[in-house]
């Protein structure tokens, strides 16, 4: 088995809504994979069609080599699941909770729970109706990764933590993923996209408009240069891949794309170079890129 | 007073807020006598018809319960007045709720901490909905006073009687405020401030059905409303013991509130266990923990007490029957002393039966609830199926109704065959006619079943609605003489007529049948369907 989670043309339609227009996701064993996209875009639902709580219009789903709608009982004993907004039984204390779902995901290590209890500062005695925003996000988390399972599907799971939770989280998934375990983790956080995961997804309106490696995506990315030479450059305008041009005298400002860095770079070292700086391409404007609405049609 | 700055803002956020709700329900109630006047006036035109209808309904102390001591004065007022007694309980059924919807829910879903940080003080949120429920109220008053006087009833008394009804809903909103006070969560307080109405009831009710026991109405705060006795004597003076008294327990409500912080209970809120017990490890192990209050609640209160009043009044309003000289040809018909009891039992035993339908109903919605609330989705993410899931509910939603009429059963032919001295006859007598209402119940259950399988979001109309439809054809169908085929669309008409009739198995086994079918029906499309729909 190479892929834990495969999905390609997924559609799904709440009435006259296409929720997910042709989505393809394809998650390899062992990585931590970034799923983003602006809200409204699919995650949810995608996420949702994983665990066979709804059921796909078209496309294919494959899931740890199982259907997600006809096995998923039995998928769900391999996999563990933390929504963006977990909900509690106002009369159940935390750690019941806690304890409640690891065992219906079949058995959790309880020293893997108390320890985490103790990392995510958590008292496990406050009932459910007691718990602030984070503090049910963080029962949520401790009762999935306390419990002996393949993959685990995070849905947006930061959202409440603090910085220094933030930071704990980030310490476990990195754990994680060393014990071998898929993630799928959906998130808005950039920093925390960057610093965990090895692929990315990004959707849109339903679709995958990119998919890869970081570093892949990085090309897909512009580097803004600044530079002044020794005498005034030519040529510049007609290489591909060159945007934004200002040529003032010796002053040079332009933003090439990743890939045509080098060509540029030969070009603009051939007038001689006084002075250079460059600033790397960042992710969020890569992700800006993708979530800002189309102009309609 | 500043600590009331903004109740006025507030108040209009109410109106706002409740612009459907609140208007129906005004209406309804205001509504109410006015109907149940201009009816009665056509059917008993002299004081003596009246007095003659006034004895017949006073005969039987299952209706003394719920309409209080006969008035003394057998004028058409006087009547509605006293047979329109259960909707002033509704006026404080309503005050309770509406109060702790506007504050504890409010608090308890964080809108309170919302508006608390803008410029309101500390009293006005309690005052908001003090105010407008007082408002509604004197509304409602107004327009009950006016409609008897629009059927040629005196004035004083007309407005006497308008403010009772008023009354009701104001003293018992302050109660509701008192009791919002106590605990964080809102379901707490709505069953603390129900179980006051219940207890000021079961006094008042007590105090009017037993002789020598009549103090223990002016215990109860619903007792003092009762005796208004408007157009009989019009006791104007008991309006000054029930401000005095409304007006205690709002301030005794605003010093509670002022005491706590924002989001908290008086009662503080005690930490759980810091891991489940090895039992809570199926989802049936956790409908116990979801559904455990209601049940205990419904045992407690229909199963214990009403068995024991159904059972204990049984003998005496026999009793009662035996003694009216038009009644007892009628006694003779049905079988004699035991006859009319069997009579009594049996209806009262079917009322039993529409309540806990209602329990049967609420339970089956839990699942919704548990669905709306996203709480499903995390355990159908386990390793747990939907049909387990589903099953775990339906325990509670079959299984709970059935042992609440068990012990109803138990407890009213225990009680009844201790008063006629022969407990080994009466116990399976009574308890049959308990168990045979069964399938009606289980018909309503699994029809809220069957919605929330197909068509989620219509899951509570639709359950609430069938259990409605059923009061009005079981209660006042055959008043308005509607037509048998109507009649027959409730389940409950079917029910043979346990203990004095015979028992026919067919139409129980038919409902039974109708009732795995619409669960069947139900769990099918919950199979089917996505989860969750909010």
């Amino acid at each position: 088995m190479e892929n834990s989670i495969s999905v390609a043309g997924l559609v799904k339609r709440f009435g006259q809504t296409t929720a997910l227009d042709g989505l393809d996701l394809t998650v390899a064993q062992g990585e931590v994979h970034g799923f983003l996209g602006p809200n409204g875009a699919g995650k949810t639902t995608t996420i949702r069609i994983l665990l066979g709580l709804q059921r796909a219009d078209g496309g294919t789903v494959r899931l740890l080599d199982g259907d997600p709608w006809h096995d998923a009982v039995s998928l769900h004993r391999r996999l563990a699941y933390v929504p963006g907004d977990v909900t509690l039984w106002p009369n159940l204390s935390g750690g019941e909770v806690i304890d409640l779902l690891g065992r219906l995901r079949g058995g959790l290590n309880p020293a893997r729970r108390n320890e985490l209890l103790e990392r995510f500062d958590l008292d496990p005695r406050k009932k459910g109706r007691a718990y602030s925003k984070g503090n049910r996000q963080k029962v949520g988390l401790i009762a999935a990764l306390a419990s002996d399972v393949e993959l685990l599907l995070l849905d947006e799971p930061t959202s409440g933590l603090d910085p220094l939770m933030e930071e704990v989280f980030r310490q476990v998934i990195a754990e994680e993923k060393g014990r071998g375990r898929t993630v799928l983790l959906s998130s808005h956080i950039l920093s925390e996209v960057e610093a965990l995961c090895d692929r990315v997804s990004i959707i849109r309106q339903g679709r995958t408009v990119e998919t890869g490696t970081l570093t892949q995506l990085r090309h897909l990315t512009r580097t803004f240069i600044s530079a002044e030479l020794s005498t005034p450059p030519n040529g510049l305008a007609s290489l591909p891949g060159v945007h934004d041009l200002h040529v003032e005298a010796n002053q040079v400002r332009l933003q090439v794309d990743s890939a045509q860095l080098d060509t540029v770079l030969r070009q603009l070292t051939s007038h001689g170079v006084r002075s250079l700086v460059s600033q790397p391409p960042t992710l969020e404007e890569l992700f800006l890129r993708h979530y800002e609405t189309e102009p309609a049609k | 007073m500043t600590a009331f700055t903004g109740t006025g803002s507030l108040a209009r956020l109410i109106v706002r807020r409740d612009r459907v709700l609140l208007p129906i329900w005004m209406l309804f109630l205001a509504v109410l006598p006015l109907s149940l006047a201009s009816g009665t006036a056509t059917l008993y035109k002299t004081d003596a018809e009246r007095q003659g209808y006034i004895d017949d309904l006073g005969s039987s102390p299952l209706l003394l319960l719920f309409y209080g001591t006969k008035p003394t004065d057998p004028n058409l007022g006087a009547l509605i007045f006293w047979r329109s007694a259960t909707g002033m309980v509704i006026m404080a059924l309503i005050g309770v709720l509406f109060v702790i919807r506007h504050t504890r829910v409010e608090e308890e879903a964080g809108r309170r901490e919302l508006l608390g940080a803008t410029v309101v003080g500390r009293h006005a949120a309690v005052a908001a909905a003090l105010v407008t429920m007082a408002g509604a109220s004197l509304i409602v008053g107004v327009l009950v006073a006016l409609g008897m006087m629009s059927q040629d009833t005196p004035a004083a008394g007309a407005f006497a009687m308008g403010l009772a009804w008023a009354a009701a809903g104001i003293l018992f909103g302050a109660i509701g405020a008192v009791t919002a006070q106590l605990s964080e969560g809102a379901g707490a307080a709505r069953g603390i401030g129900i179980a006051a109405l219940g207890v000021a009831f079961g006094l008042r009710g007590a105090g009017d059905v037993t002789t020598g026991l009549s103090w223990l109405t002016w215990v109860s705060p619903l007792g003092w409303i009762y005796n208004v006795h408007a157009y009989a004597g019009d006791h104007w003076w008991v309006f000054g013991v029930i401000a005095v008294a409304t007006a205690a327990v709002t301030v005794l409500a605003l010093r509670l509130s002022a005491r706590r912080d924002v989001g908290a209970g008086l009662l503080p809120p005690r930490l759980g266990p810091a891991s489940a017990a090895p039992s809570l490890s199926s989802p049936l192990a956790l409908a116990w923990r979801l559904h455990r209050g209601s049940l205990y609640g419904w045992l407690v209160g229909l199963g214990v007490v009403g068995g024991l009043l159904f059972g204990g009044v049984a003998k005496t309003s026999a009793d009662l029957l035996a003694d009216n000289e038009e009644l007892t040809q009628i006694m003779q018909r049905i079988g004699g002393r035991s006859g009319a009891a069997d009579v009594f039992l049996a209806g009262t035993l079917g009322l039993g039966a529409i309540a806990v339908a209602a329990y049967g109903i609420s339970a089956a919605l839990r699942m919704r609830t548990e669905e709306a609330a996203l709480r499903s989705e995390a355990l159908l993410a386990t390793g747990v199926s939907r049909l387990r899931w589903a099953a775990s509910h339906l325990v509670f939603a079959f299984l709970g109704p059935t042992v609440v009429m068990l012990v109803t059963g138990l407890a009213a032919g225990l009680f009844y065959g201790a008063t006629t001295g022969d407990i080994g006859r009466e116990v399976p007598r009574v308890l049959g006619g308990a168990l045979v209402q069964l399938p009606a119940i289980w018909v309503l259950a699994a029809l809220t079943v069957a919605v929330f399988g197909l068509t989620p979001r219509r899951a509570p109309a639709i359950g609430w609605a069938a259990l409605s439809v059923c009061v009005v054809l079981g209660q006042i169908g055959a008043a308005l003489q509607l037509s048998q085929a109507l009649l027959d669309v409730s389940p409950f008409t079917h029910i043979p007529r346990v203990p004095g009739g015979p028992v026919t198995v067919v139409p129980l086994l038919v409902l039974t049948v109708i009732a795995i079918v619409l669960v069947v029906a139900g769990l099918a499309g919950f199979r089917r369907r996505s989860v969750p729909v909010t």
